[in-house]
């Protein structure tokens, strides 16, 4: 975990999924290092960039098919509202320990110094542009860039 | 565990938080704002002692919370305590680290 057992200085943490769980798991991540004086940057890729595309951030969803911890067989979870359901519970649950939604978390995050870039090539795949996304994301970058900003002691990187 | 701060006799536990707050005062406030880099302007007093009334009134405190104070906005609390705002404040404020993820 805590390679060359240096502290940990910075999080490079890259979100590819857009299942509400997989993001807020990386908003978590990115904050609580912030909390604890640690840098953060979230790299957004393929479906994590989701939840930075202004029109599509507040409708993320839960997975209710292939996700066995749902603890609902497949079939049913395939049923038309389903993910809807399930999705306004988990909101629900989330309020109630002062979850913030995904474009308040991501206010948070920038207030909080957390660097936000969008990848260049799946922005290119799905055809959207910068203003597509919200505003606090710093710049779309190739992933090339984003290896270069992860550079130094004590960086760690993280795939979601 | 016990420290002298100032020719006080302070009770604080491992981490260096007090564990009596009736210890606290501006003193040992300043003192352990300086061994945390921070140098107190009247912002961060105004901070400290919303801390310090959230804690009395049992409120749990996060980032979130802290955002919507009235006191001060997110990017101000951690331009104020740059390095792990809440954990710092508290300190300082002479209460218990908060328990918090977000």
């Amino acid at each position: 975990m805590n390679e060359n057992n240096e502290s940990i200085k910075k999080m490079m943490i890259i979100l590819s999924k857009g299942t509400l769980e997989n993001v807020y798991a990386a908003f978590v991540l990115a904050n609580g290092a912030r909390m604890e004086g640690i840098e953060a940057e979230i790299f957004f890729t393929f479906f994590g960039l989701e939840a930075v595309h202004k029109k599509k951030l507040e409708h993320l969803h839960v997975a209710t098919v292939g996700n066995p911890a749902m603890h609902m067989p497949t079939m049913l979870g395939g049923l038309p509202g389903m993910e809807a359901m399930a999705s306004y519970y988990m909101k629900k649950e989330m309020e109630k320990i002062d979850m913030p939604d995904v474009h308040e978390f991501l206010d948070i995050l920038t207030a909080s110094g957390v660097k936000l870039w969008a990848c260049k090539l799946a922005m290119d795949m799905f055809h959207y542009k910068k203003d597509d996304l919200y505003e606090g994301v710093d710049e779309v970058i190739t992933v090339g860039d984003f290896y270069q900003k992860s550079e130094g002691k004590g960086v760690h990187m993280l795939f979601v | 565990m016990e420290r002298i701060i100032e020719g006080k006799t302070i009770a604080v536990n491992e981490e260096g938080y007090l564990t009596d707050f009736n210890q606290w005062d501006q003193k040992i406030a300043e003192v352990l704002a300086a061994e945390a880099g921070v140098a107190l302007t009247p912002k961060h007093w105004e901070v400290l002692k919303y801390l310090q009334d959230e804690q009395k009134n049992q409120v749990a405190l996060s980032i979130r919370r802290i955002g919507k104070s009235g006191i001060v906005d997110i990017k101000e609390f951690y331009q104020l305590f740059p390095t792990a705002p809440l954990k710092t404040a508290t300190k300082i404020a002479g209460i218990p680290k908060p328990a918090s993820c977000i």
